[in-house]
């Protein structure tokens, strides 16, 4: 791996949960439970897990678009969660985002030459003079142009419209991207124009992505490493290659099972897990994956287990069973 | 050799008198004002007794609307039935009043829909829902509507379901409610099962309890079901046949077999394409795309609807009087492109 450029450490999110008639604290979610990663400068780093795992929480605590309750996120060598507002919009320029709803991620009342120039403006980056063919430029990037300035969101497609989120990411230069489902909303055969497209501008770039999804398949596909999560937890991690050939942690291996593929007759080795994952305001002791395991010893209930190193240095899976 | 052209654009049957026949459906769409846009364009395909033929297709391909119009659940202010036929059990239910068809449907077609809030009553509990509709359509006594409301909570994998069964929508889990939407539908055994998209908005692992459940009732109550989704990877496992929609029309049905490994149509092979499937390296580690975007039915392309998209397009599909007709690739396999015959395509082999 090369030089980090994201060091995440123990990283906490407790959301409260306010009830009775004075709306007082009476528990909490563990959205994100002690989660520790690097993405190395470069990286395309893929996170996984279903609704409930906690993935979009850890992206958009990256970013403070929520404060995390504790831990460290350090970029580029500072620990962003420590900073103040002022110093914190100089962190912002360098990290982004892209919205899965194309729909909802865009003002509807301003124009394309606004949605672009709000960040530039904000950022002062250029004169007024020389933003509009900066966002011609930006507009070229993702394969739309000058034409499109004067338009409004809703005369576009969805595929456009998450261009433009595209570009709009893109207005500042930023280093790094949380990609937050960028393309579940979006048609089949639009789906791979846009992942190739933000492949070709990671490479252009120089973007290093933490690109957050469900479909397993375009995760393999795009991203350099993965990162699974279940419950607020990293159960695995590793290089694409290696999860995908040999998945340690038995979540991951069901997980992969599960997905469907376009072949008649495929697959009939399914592993098929039973009932859903847990509440988070109360989950499992030990793992919390237990409940629904197929392969759960009673210690799993008593020992929280942690990530050890599973054939590769940076192969990690979190089971007492079979890492 | 040369294949005989088909007459009837119909999907070949095995049995001479299938459960459900669609033939030239035609439903049109008022958009504003007096202009009209056909969703629906003459779609024909035949479903047999237990049975599974999955309709595919992006979104605005009509695949959505096609079963609405079967359900006779079109908003009566915008849409309507223009022309064609549907004939379940040998009944056309176009000549069905509202009266009629609602004593059909739920009897003996019924539909489960992406998010079961759509089908459930909020204010309701489960078990009064199950049981309305087989008091209205069985006449059971309220007694026995909850006996059988239990025993199909407990058929669609429900546990505990004598508690359950008192239950608010709201008091159960997304993948638990979607089962109790399922044990809605099939509370009177149809015959046809209509499933919409009914696990897009799952993750793999509820998904995958999903289809095995369907399957496996499926397998105990012998209905028969139309599966619509845009997952060609779900169409894979669970279809006999596939019916592949663009802008509104038919272009492509066959066996899943036919479809998947023999696909004719360059838009088929370009959705199969454009997939990434696990465990396989891409060329050039790029996806294949389908360039372009589907066009608004307020505006189609002369000639064959898909052909500014396709790459083997010449002048053969361009221009009005040159609409590609279905056309039999082989015994029970249609396909509609003026140039099929020229084209031979690689289709990724995957083991």
């Amino acid at each position: 791996m090369t030089a980090a450029l994201l060091e995440v450490d123990h990283l906490q999110m407790n959301f409260p949960i306010h009830g009775g008639l004075l709306g007082r604290v009476k528990a909490e979610v563990r959205a994100v439970n002690d989660v520790s990663f690097r993405i190395g400068a470069g990286e395309v780093v893929g996170l996984v897990g279903e609704s409930g795992s906690g993935k979009t929480t850890v992206g958009r605590t990256l970013l403070r678009l929520e404060e995390a309750t504790s831990g460290s996120v350090r970029f580029d060598g500072t620990d962003i969660l420590q900073l103040p507002g002022d110093k914190m919009r100089a962190f912002r320029k360098r990290m982004q985002i892209i919205f899965q709803d194309p729909f909802a991620s865009l003002n509807p009342r301003d124009k394309v030459r606004e949605i672009l120039g709000h960040p530039l403006k904000l950022h002062r980056i250029g004169s007024a003079s020389d933003r509009t063919d900066r966002i011609v430029s930006l507009l070229g990037k993702v394969g739309l142009g000058a034409e499109h300035l004067d338009r409004y969101p809703h005369e576009f497609s969805g595929g456009q419209r998450q261009r433009i989120g595209i570009a709009r990411a893109l207005a500042v230069e930023p280093e790094f991207i949380v990609a937050d489902e960028p393309v579940s909303a979006l048609d089949v055969s639009i789906q791979a124009q846009v992942i190739n497209l933000l492949q070709d501008l990671c490479k252009d770039l120089g973007l290093t992505m933490l690109f957050i999804a469900h479909d397993l398949g375009i995760v393999e596909h795009f991203c350099d490493r993965v990162i699974v999560m279940y419950l607020g937890r990293i159960v695995e991690t590793g290089p694409a290659s290696a999860i995908y050939a040999r998945p340690n942690h038995p979540y991951t291996k069901a997980l992969l099972s599960a997905v469907p593929q376009p072949v008649p007759g495929g697959r009939k080795d399914r592993v098929i897990l039973k009932g859903e994952i847990p509440s988070p305001i109360n989950p499992p002791s030990g793992c919390v994956f237990r409940t629904r395991c197929p392969m759960a010893s009673v210690e799993c209930a008593s020992v929280v287990p942690p990530l050890k190193t599973v054939g590769l240095d940076d192969h990690l899976s979190a089971c007492i069973n079979t890492a | 050799m040369p294949l005989p052209r088909s007459e009837a654009p119909i999907t070949a049957s095995a049995h001479a008198r299938p459960l459900l026949r669609v033939k030239d459906l035609q439903t049109t769409f008022r958009v504003g004002g007096n202009k009209f846009v056909r969703a629906v364009d003459g779609v024909s395909f035949d479903l047999d007794p237990g049975e599974t033929v999955a309709i595919v297709g992006e979104s605005g391909s009509g695949k959505s609307v096609t079963s609405l119009s079967i359900m006779g659940l079109l908003p009566h202010d915008s849409g309507e039935v223009t022309s064609g036929s549907m004939r379940l059990d040998g009944q056309e239910l176009r000549d069905l009043n509202p009266e009629a068809m609602r004593r059909i449907r739920g009897k003996k077609i019924s539909m489960i829909f992406q998010e079961p809030m759509t089908s459930l009553n909020p204010v309701h509990t489960i078990g009064r829902q199950i049981s309305e509709v087989v008091i209205h359509h069985e006449g059971l006594s309220h007694r026995a509507a909850r006996a059988r409301a239990i025993e199909m909570l407990e058929l669609v994998g429900i546990p505990e379901p004598t508690r359950r069964v008192d239950n608010y929508p709201h008091q159960m889990s997304g993948g638990m409610r979607q089962r109790a939407m399922i044990a809605m539908a099939l509370s009177c055994e149809p015959a046809v099962l209509i499933a919409d998209e009914p696990t897009t908005a799952l993750d793999v692992t509820i998904q995958a309890q999903m289809l095995e459940l369907m399957q496996d009732l499926q397998d105990r109550m012998g209905m028969a079901i139309i599966f619509i989704t845009h997952d060609l990877g779900v169409v894979a496992e669970v279809a006999d046949r596939v019916v592949v929609m663009y802008a509104g029309e038919v272009v492509e049905s066959g066996t899943v077999h036919q479809i998947f490994e023999a696909p004719r149509m360059p838009y088929t092979v370009g959705l199969m394409n454009s997939i990434p499937r696990l465990g396989t390296k891409l060329p050039g580690n790029r996806l294949q795309t389908i360039r372009g975007t589907v066009p608004p039915l307020s505006n189609l392309p002369r000639g064959c609807r898909f052909h500014p998209r396709c790459d083997h397009a010449t002048d053969v599909c361009r221009g009005t009087g040159n609409h590609p007709s279905l056309d039999a690739a082989a015994p029970g396999h249609l396909v509609r492109c003026a140039r099929w015959k020229d084209i031979r395509f690689d289709v990724e082999e995957s083991a």
